[in-house]
């Protein structure tokens, strides 16, 4: 039986203006378990604290009951005190008499008899309470970061920079991602590798950041400060440490029809290959599908002229395990297939591209040197239409619902930049709305039209159709208008939609991060938390969580890294007692709880149970507390009772309820 | 059935299985009981027939536990529930090796009494290839009925002839749908208030608390049930109230919703003879109309109604604007 | 039907802890008052309400029960609501279903910010609970005979 103490605040005349306090204590006094029932006109005030930590001490108080303001004023408060009197925090419980009570009621017979019952029902609960204890974990002060593109880079460096190590996991060859393949950036046309690549390099030669490329996750254990990973590297067949980077293995590899992924397939590359100049590590790879030596047996070409001695077919996959504890993702996004939209004839014609491709092409290493050109037979265009939207604020199931964000923009950059080198080449975009929010964006968008001329047609395309001359019949609707538009273009640019980069579904799966529809990650507060993921210790950086530009992936990928920095600063973390806990007597191992868990904190285990005699192995519900926020979701799907919440047990709500109703 | 028996046998001397989950002839001839047996000479003793309505999915969790395989006959209808205890990980799939029994509908006794056939003595007609009309020998004489009439109320809403896990079927399945599944729902929803709980005031006054339901239900296999422990202060068998006629029940049905099968089991054992599936069938409508189609234990994989949401789920509001 | 005055509504709200609670908080603050039948029950999250609370707020007297969270979307632990959503949509439909009056149980959706929303709310239920008198139907008889 517990042993405990009703404590009334006047707060000043707030709640004893309107509210019997003297009854209150009075009717308290007979409720079950109250051993002592006070007021004050102040209990918050320090002489009002003292007051109850003396009736703890001298009346041997097991819990008590403060009826005063909202506890989410003066809970914390209240607890502090009963834990420097010697009872456990959570054996404190607020009845709110303040603005639930005298601050809404003004006849005093009717805010008393209120006040009492609410202090009852917190009688009631309190009778229940159990001692809880905050848990402890201890935090490993490393991260990792999974991806390598500018977001990746940029929280890795910002945490590197705190003081603590860091990994970055790269499934490519080399680290840079979307960007590198960028020629120009918006709103300044900045060259991107020449802002880039001195960050690769930056993060490279960073004494506190371990690169892993041509590198996956592979698996992801334990929770927040505590992660074990398992990272898979790549058989590369080089060796790492004796590789100069010379080059010359591309060069003489007899085999060069492989695509090279990173002019998305518009030129070839050899087999053993950098996916680029400035590639980090500058250390090639073998493609085993395209080297003869893998697929024949024969040739060795780059093994004989290695001066290094770097070139090791027999290299084999290598696991790497690492303790964590914090987790940034940071796998960005791709463009999405076009195999259903045929009315664009990207399948068809080699003129017709994604903006991607345009990049590379218009990029002075990319497959044309940089010079605007037909991929189908070389020649100059005469007039290029841009097709906005395509597959993005999709109403169908063909495309994506979002607006892929960074269209507009970088449409206007294209339009700009080849209207600026080659005055000759009219450009047509075709558009639903131009959606320039961003700083000097809008006047950027504004100095395409206005400067550069570019012609900016409001509707859609319809179709493009590939005629027998080579050109493209362009059929589009000016909305404007109200007319159909035939125009005949020599290229068509298609601003193709933005999804997150596949692999992201993996990813989320191990490291039990809640993920959307549309694959992007989810934040764990729209608003609140927007670089956290629901699951503690896992951070978002970039796209992965939501279309993007750079800076805002810049500006992410820092929040990320302070938010990551703010954990591995800890070197222990508390957590909330409040949490859900499983009777194991009870549990029927069905899984429903972990279905709804929004945290992965519920995994399951088959344990040795003895109930009551009966010795056997259940496959048993175990709740990690380090992970459990106490949401109690899980506690209303277990259909047994034995899922039960910490603070706000089964037990001790019905006593609430029963109290209230009595 | 000679063929079941048969098979049963074989499966048995090989050594494939350690034992056979049937039925067994009962003291009456419209009685049949769930049973094991280990020999074939205990399998002499196994019966099929129109009276086997028993599911047996449920003895399957503690059979899972034994030592070996347990070779367990499933009617079409009761796979789905085997397939719910699988999610729910109360099975194991490798220890059972499941006969999926052909089924042409299954009797009820309670309807041949309400049909005026009473005193009944022996029953002949009710084997998997017997004739479409009952033969009924009575205490006052020979009567007779067609088998259809005769049937459990879930085999006139059945939910197909196939069955959803299965290592081997045996013995062809008939389609009995002649009813529309929620129409007995639908004519309740359409009464007033007062009605409705006249209705049900009325059904579950009868109630004995004698957990038949809740002991026959496979999605009710909770080690232990919250009725049972001390985790909700809920109301014990021994404080018998009206809590019983109101709570009990709706309690039960919330717990199984969008996990029961819809097996119809509940209503079979009920000795008071109480439509205990009116409860769990308008969960499934409710479902089914709010969230969309969903059977439980169809596909064993998939995220059950209530462990799941949409961004644009109805709000609760709806039952009070659907009026 | 005539209202009865003497009649003294027994009503529980739960209210999760991050919305609906600060959102009743607020209109404590605001003064914006609310019949004291309401007593409200602190819960972390809309989720955490069993309908066997709401069942046995109605065994034990209650004449009527309403849950209020975070709105769809704004839920603290992301998802809580939406859980609590569609329990108490089979809930509500089942208790309509065997007979007790609509509208003795709602939800409402009530942020921090929305003290008046709290208060209203509030309100309506009251005043709905009047309309419908005492909740004969779900009481527990035999106790109180």
């Amino acid at each position: 039986m517990q042993r405990i103490g009703v404590f009334v605040c006047h707060c000043g005349s707030n709640i004893a203006a309107t509210v019997d306090v003297k009854k209150v204590a009075e009717m308290a006094l007979k409720e079950p378990g109250v051993v002592h029932a006070d007021d004050y006109p102040y209990m918050c005030s320090e002489a009002g604290q003292a007051l109850i930590a003396e009736a703890i001490r001298e009346k041997k108080l097991t819990g008590i009951v403060v009826c005063s303001c909202s506890p989410r004023m003066h809970e914390a408060t209240f607890r502090k005190a009963a834990e420097r009197a010697g009872i456990n925090p959570y054996m404190v419980e607020i009845a709110n008499i303040r603005e639930h009570c005298s601050w809404i009621h003004k006849d005093m017979e009717v805010a008393t008899e209120k006040a009492v019952i609410l202090a009852r029902a917190a009688i009631a609960k309190v009778n229940l309470n159990a001692p809880l204890q905050p848990g402890e974990s201890l935090v490993t002060k490393r991260a990792l970061v999974i991806g390598g593109g500018i977001a990746g880079i940029q929280t890795a460096l910002d945490i590197a920079e705190a003081g603590y190590e860091v990994d970055i996991v790269e499934k490519t060859p080399s680290i840079g991602g979307r960007m590198s393949q960028l020629d120009k950036t918006f709103p300044t046309l900045d060259c991107s590798a020449c802002i880039l690549t001195p960050k690769m390099v930056e993060a490279a030669a960073h004494e506190k950041i371990t690169i892993h490329t041509y590198s996956e996750v592979e698996k992801v254990s334990g929770f927040v400060g505590d992660f074990t990973v398992d990272i898979r590297k790549k058989a590369r067949s080089i060796d790492m440490t004796k590789c100069t980077g010379c080059g010359l293995c591309q060069e003489k590899c007899p085999s060069k029809k492989a695509l090279s992924e990173f002019n998305r397939g518009l030129s070839t590359r050899s087999a053993i290959y950098t996916p680029f100049a400035q590639a980090i590590p500058n250390v090639p790879v073998i493609d085993r599908e395209s080297c003869i030596k893998f697929k024949t047996g024969k040739c060795g070409l780059c093994e004989k002229i290695c001066q290094a001695g770097a070139i090791d077919y027999s290299q084999q996959d290598e696991i790497v395990t690492q303790k964590y504890g914090a987790i940034v993702v940071a796998t960005g996004f791709d463009t999405i297939k076009l195999d259903r939209y045929d009315e664009f004839a990207y399948n068809q014609s080699k003129d017709v591209i994604t903006s991607l491709e345009l990049e590379r092409i218009m990029n002075a290493a990319g497959p044309t040197k940089g010079h605007l050109e037909r991929l189908s037979d070389g020649k100059h265009p005469k007039h290029i239409v841009f097709v906005q939207c395509v597959g993005s604020r999709c109403s169908d199931d063909r495309g994506k619902s979002y607006c892929s964000k960074i269209c507009c923009m970088y449409t206007a950059k294209h339009a700009m930049l080849i209207r600026d080198k080659y005055p000759d080449v009219d450009v047509t975009v075709f558009y639903i709305d131009v959606r320039t929010p961003g700083k000097n964006f809008d006047e950027f968008y504004r100095r395409a039209v206005e400067e550069y001329g570019v012609n900016y047609v409001k509707g859609q395309v319809g179709k493009v159709a590939p005629q027998p001359d080579g050109q493209l019949l362009v059929q589009a609707v000016d909305m404007l208008d109200n007319k159909q538009i035939k125009t005949y273009a020599d290229m068509v640019v298609l601003a193709t939609a933005i999804e997150p980069e596949p692999s992201v579904r993996k990813i989320a799966t191990m490291v039990t991060a809640s993920i959307d529809t549309n694959n992007f990650l989810t934040e764990g507060h729209a608003k609140l938390r927007p670089v956290e993921s629901p699951t503690a210790g896992i951070f978002l950086s970039g796209v992965c969580q939501g279309p993007k530009d750079i800076p805002e992936t810049v500006a992410q990928a820092g929040a990320a890294a302070v938010k990551a920095i703010g954990l591995l600063a800890k070197d222990k973390l508390m957590t909330n007692p409040c949490t859900a806990k499983s009777d194991e007597l009870l549990c029927n191992g069905c899984s429903a709880c972990a279905n709804v868990c929004p945290y992965g904190a519920i995994t399951y285990e088959d344990k040795e149970i003895n109930d009551h005699g009966i010795r056997e192995t259940r496959r048993v519900a175990v709740v990690n507390n380090a992970l459990c926020q106490g949401c109690g979701a899980c506690t209303v799907t277990c259909p047994s009772g034995a899922m039960d919440l910490q603070g706000f047990s089964n037990r001790q709500i019905i006593a609430e309820v029963d109290a209230i109703c009595r | 059935m000679q063929e079941l028996v048969n098979r049963a046998k074989e499966l048995l001397s090989s050594g494939a299985v350690n034992r056979v989950l049937g039925w067994k002839k009962g003291d009456l001839g419209y009685n049949p009981e769930p049973a094991f047996f280990e020999t074939a000479e205990e399998l002499e003793e196994f019966v099929y027939n129109g009276f086997c309505g028993a599911n047996l999915s449920k003895y399957m969790i503690e059979a899972c536990k034994q030592e070996g395989k347990t070779l367990v006959m499933l009617k079409p209808c009761d796979s789905y529930s085997f397939n719910q205890l699988l999610k729910e990980h109360r099975v194991v799939r490798e220890n059972a090796y499941i006969i999926g029994v052909g089924c042409r509908g299954k009797l009820d006794v309670e309807r041949m009494k309400k049909l005026g056939i009473k005193g009944i003595t022996a029953v002949s007609g009710a084997e998997m290839d017997g004739p479409d009309t009952l033969t009924v020998e009575t205490l006052y004489g020979t009567k007779t009925c067609a088998y259809n009439d005769a049937m459990l109320e879930r085999c006139h809403v059945c939910k197909g002839k196939e069955h959803v896990v299965f290592d081997e079927v045996i013995g062809e399945s008939v389609d009995t749908v002649d009813a529309e599944r929620f129409s007995e729902v639908e004519k309740i929803e359409a009464m007033s208030p007062e009605e409705k709980f006249a209705f049900f005031q009325k059904e579950l006054s009868k109630c004995i608390r004698c957990n038949a339901c809740r002991n026959v239900c496979p999605a009710c296999s909770c080690r232990k049930c919250v009725f049972d422990s001390t985790k909700f202060d809920s109301a014990q068998k021994a404080n018998v109230d009206s809590f019983e006629e109101k709570m009990f029940h709706i309690i039960r049905a919330f717990h199984v919703a969008g996990r029961c099968t819809d097996c119809g089991e509940c209503s079979r054992v009920c000795p008071q003879g109480i439509p205990l599936h009116l409860f769990n069938r308008k969960f499934i409508k409710d479902i089914n109309e709010f969230y969309g189609e969903f059977q439980a234990g169809s596909d064993a994989e998939a995220k059950g109604p209530l462990t799941d949401f949409t961004f644009e789920d109805v709000e609760p509001s709806i039952v009070a604007e659907r009026g | 039907m005539s209202i009865d005055t003497t009649f003294k509504p027994k009503i529980v709200a739960f209210c999760c802890n991050w919305c609906s609670y600060a959102g009743a908080d607020l209109a404590g603050s605001s003064r914006l008052s609310y019949p004291a039948d309401v007593k409200i029950i602190r819960v972390p999250c809309s989720c955490r309400v069993n309908p066997m609370f709401i069942l046995r707020a109605f065994e034990k007297g209650a004449d009527g029960v309403i849950l209020c969270g975070c709105h769809p979307g704004d839920c603290h632990y992301s998802t809580g609501n939406y859980y609590a959503r569609r329990r108490m949509t089979l809930l509500f439909s089942m208790l309509d279903y065997i007979g007790v009056e609509n509208g003795r149980t709602r939800v409402e959706w009530v942020s921090a910010a929305e003290g008046v929303k709290f208060s209203t709310t509030m309100n309506e239920f009251v005043e709905k609970i009047h309309s419908l008198g005492r909740n004969v139907r779900l009481g527990d008889l035999r106790c109180k005979n």
